[in-house]
């Protein structure tokens, strides 16, 4: 019987990823991988990228990790997940497994968006049984916060730095959700820490689907993004709120926002906080202010309509 | 402590102890720390399942005190505790004061 | 029983690993080793193996699966060549440093640029220093053999190394020679059911894999893993013993020919051996005393058992079908460094030959000889590393 996605209940299940790791104070990461785990009732075998939380949780002969745990190399987490799964399937065929076990893998944006995009890929294609968890904060934090195709429009990061030729990231994020979803897998979906239940159900439904799953999911890094330790929480809430991270979910080709904000808020309420972003709110940066917000705007009506497609 | 020699380690680098970060303390981390008020709890759990360090304890479902050998004092559960009629149940205190 | 047959080296290896029939098998093509994996696919879509195919997207991804699979806890294969081997190597050392005892041929061939698709040692060479056993093969026969035993060696319960088995592009992957198969239940029976170690999927002992590690330890990890090294000489040799009682065919670290008296030698790997054993009989023939030194491991280099073979001739050349630019050839530098601790020892010269496919022909083999008789009669060496045949 699963356990039922309220808090009390879920308060009583063991923490698979522990305490004793090492992500900053504040990060985003642990939340979202908590989360995952704390919605998942099968046992489960879990592959990492290398980044931050690779290198966080399991570090010189201590592992936060309760669960069969596999990093390799950066750009192949799909892959090495791939082969655990294979042998899983090969070993049933054979008899020499009876238990059901599900397969999740780790990657932050550079090891998704960027390096492993042809691992993920190809996993995806094969059909594996597996999820991939991407958790996105918009840049390669552990080696320093440079940017990756996955930082936003304007965002100063230590490789795209805000100067006077060049106010910081000139490029629009890559939209990889919609990759994943063009691979016509069964399902992708993006979440936010912030809404948890929103999450939990989304984690659930894809164990529940076989083949390829895609979740995307919103991961505040105060140390990238310049903001406080303790907004994680109320960041991702108003990334959602600006539909800067729309909450949605494609489901065999249909999609559907599992979040509406009542009241759509202005970009800027994402972005003010952000250390990363304050240069954008000198007079001559202004345009890249309009233009996120078109963007912004942009996707959200390409959702809304692509939600009324059914 | 002695350390170890390459005799004493296991074979491919594996790590045979699922979890065993728990014998690894975070909470000299901490600059701030938070502190329970119990009378303004409502027992939402938000801090529970928001906090990044699983360093509040809950037993049968009930909210305990703080894990102080792992909390790293970021103060998420202090912003998002909704407290009882305005008053919060999660104040952060500096640490050393 | 064996069965004689007519086939290419790639067919024998491909049907050395059906007789195995691994649990999960990586593919993805590369000329000369396509034709090996798609003979192996065919397998599986015929329900000859019970092996699950990864069908990956490229070579890194076929390394990065099979470390997946075999850290999961079974029997993994994968093949490659060249490219495919280059695009690899960041995850050849995870395998090794990992301890996954993944088998995988080689068919050699040149690197790019300018692009080749032709046999030489320059990808497996590359390879050298990721921890991998080496194995390598004159013919479809010592391929096949070599893929057999392969297993034994990695998966021996004090090794737990992957093995790269070597064989040369299209000389001896496309070529068909006659070759001598064992019975199914024979390898099946010589191979044995594969003993887990540490394996990921065993949920009641949750287990991390690739932590980071720091200085502190570091250092004591590698000297473990250079240590596990340092056993693989003799099982290799007991599993040679072994495969010889079954088939009757003798494997040692390395093979010698005629070099027990001789006053020259050559030291060569893989194909060109054949070559250079023909001219060998043409030589003493004509009273030379030349013989050959053809290596068969390569990693670990057995050093000192190379010396005392090699350390009572006058001189010796060892081909490279590689070049370190800069360096010498990699295989000469193994012997000198061999030699080096040798009492008596030959003087050494260097040749590069057959770079990209460029065919090794009986003439280069006489061409060596002849220099290596002035070498020993005391003419001087003009210049240590020489390209065989290249034209001005």
């Amino acid at each position: 019987m699963a356990t039922g996605l309220k808090l009390k209940e879920l308060s009583k299940k063991e923490d698979l990823f522990t305490h004793g790791h090492r992500m900053c104070s504040g990060c985003g990461a642990p939340i979202v991988v908590k989360m995952i785990l704390l919605a998942t009732d099968y046992p489960v075998v879990a592959s990492n990228a290398t980044g931050c939380l690779e290198v966080s949780s399991c570090i010189a002969e201590y592992t936060a990790w309760k669960i069969p745990w596999i990093h390799t190399a950066f750009e192949n987490a799909a892959a090495t997940i791939s082969g655990v799964e294979t042998m899983y399937r090969s070993l049933k065929k054979r008899g020499k497994m009876d238990k059901d076990i599900k397969f999740i893998s780790f990657g932050g944006d550079g090891g998704t968006y960027d390096i492993g995009l042809q691992s993920l890929s190809g996993a995806m294609e094969r059909g594996h049984d597996m999820i991939y968890v991407c958790y996105d904060n918009g840049a390669y934090m552990n080696t320093g916060i440079q940017r990756s195709s996955a930082t936003p429009l304007g965002a100063d990061t230590t490789t795209c730095p805000a100067g006077i030729a060049i106010p910081g990231k000139i490029r629009p994020r890559k939209n990889l959700t919609k990759i994943m979803a063009a691979h016509n897998i069964p399902y992708v979906a993006q979440a936010s820490p912030s809404n948890w239940m929103d999450l939990m159900k989304k984690v659930r439904k894809a164990h529940e689907i076989t083949g390829p799953k895609f979740i995307n999911i919103l991961s505040p890094c105060n140390r990238g993004w310049r903001s406080k330790t303790n907004d994680a929480i109320s960041l991702s809430k108003i990334g959602v709120n600006t539909c800067y991270w729309p909450l949605y979910e494609i489901e065999n080709g249909v999609t559907k926002i599992t979040f509406k904000p009542k009241e759509k808020k202005p970009v800027v309420d994402f972005l003010k906080p952000q250390g990363r972003f304050k240069h954008l709110f000198a007079p001559e940066n202004e345009w890249l202010l309009t233009k996120m917000q078109e963007e912004v705007d942009t996707e959200w009506e390409k959702l809304l309509k692509e939600e009324q497609c059914v | 402590m002695k350390q170890k020699g390459w005799k004493d380690l296991a074979p491919g680098s594996v790590i045979l102890e699922g979890g065993n970060a728990v014998n690894f303390k975070t909470g000299s981390w901490r600059a701030f720390r938070p502190v329970w008020i119990e009378e303004n709890c409502i027992q939402c759990l938000f801090c529970w399942i928001y906090c990044p360090d699983m360093a509040v304890k809950v037993k049968d479902s009930k909210r305990n005190e703080f894990d102080y050998d792992f909390c790293k004092g970021c103060g998420i559960c202090a912003l998002e505790c909704p407290g009882k009629k305005g008053k919060k149940a999660i104040e952060m205190i500096e640490e050393g004061k | 029983m064996t069965q004689v047959v007519a086939v290419t080296g790639n067919e024998a290896v491909a049907n050395a690993l059906r007789q195995i029939n691994p649990d999960v098998c990586g593919i993805y093509p590369i000329t000369p080793q396509t034709d090996m994996m798609q003979r192996f696919a065919s397998y599986v879509s015929d329900g000859k193996v019970d092996t699950e195919a990864i069908l990956v997207e490229s070579e890194h991804s076929s390394m990065s699966a099979c470390i997946g699979a075999a850290a999961a806890g079974g029997r993994v294969v994968t093949a490659t060549s060249s490219q495919g081997l280059a695009l690899m190597w960041e995850m050849l050392h995870i395998a090794s440093g990992d301890r996954l005892p993944i088998i995988m041929p080689v068919v050699n061939r040149a690197l790019s640029a300018p692009l080749n698709i032709h046999g030489d040692h320059s990808d497996a060479m590359g390879a050298r220093d990721t921890g991998w056993i080496q194995l390598w093969s004159e013919n479809g026969q010592e391929a096949y053999d070599n893929t057999i035993q392969a297993f034994r060696i990695g998966e021996h319960m004090d090794i737990r190394l992957p093995v790269m088995i070597c064989l040369d592009g299209f000389i001896i992957s496309h070529s068909i020679e006659r070759i001598e198969y064992l019975e199914d239940a024979e390898v099946q029976n010589f191979v044995g059911p594969y003993k887990n170690f540490l394996p990921l999927l065993d949920l009641d002992k949750p287990k991390s894999y690739g932590p980071l590690i720091l200085p502190d330890l570091y250092h004591e990890y590698k000297k473990a893993q250079h240590e596990v090294m340092a056993k693989v000489t003799d099982v290799v040799l007991d599993v040679a013993k072994d495969f010889e009682k079954m088939s009757g065919r003798s494997y040692g670290l390395f093979e010698t020919y005629k070099l027990d008296d001789a006053d020259i030698a050559i030291v060569i790997l893989n194909s060109a051996a054949g070559t250079t054993k023909d001219v060998i009989d043409e030589f003493r023939a004509k009273g030379v005393k030349a013989g050959l030194l053809k290596p068969r491991l390569f990693r670990p280099f057995p050093y000192r058992k190379i010396a005392d073979a090699l350390q009572h001739t006058k001189a010796v050349c060892v081909m490279d079908r590689a070049d370190s630019f800069g360096g010498y050839g990699p295989l000469f530098m193994e012997i000198v460094s061999a030699l080096y601790h040798a009492k008596d020892k030959p003087l050494l010269m260097n040749k590069i030959y057959g770079l990209g496919g460029r065919d090794y022909l009986p003439e280069h083999a006489e061409t060596v000889f002849s220099e290596l008789i002035e070498l020993a009669n005391g003419s001087p060496l003009k210049n240590v590393k020489e390209y065989l045949g290249a034209r001005e």
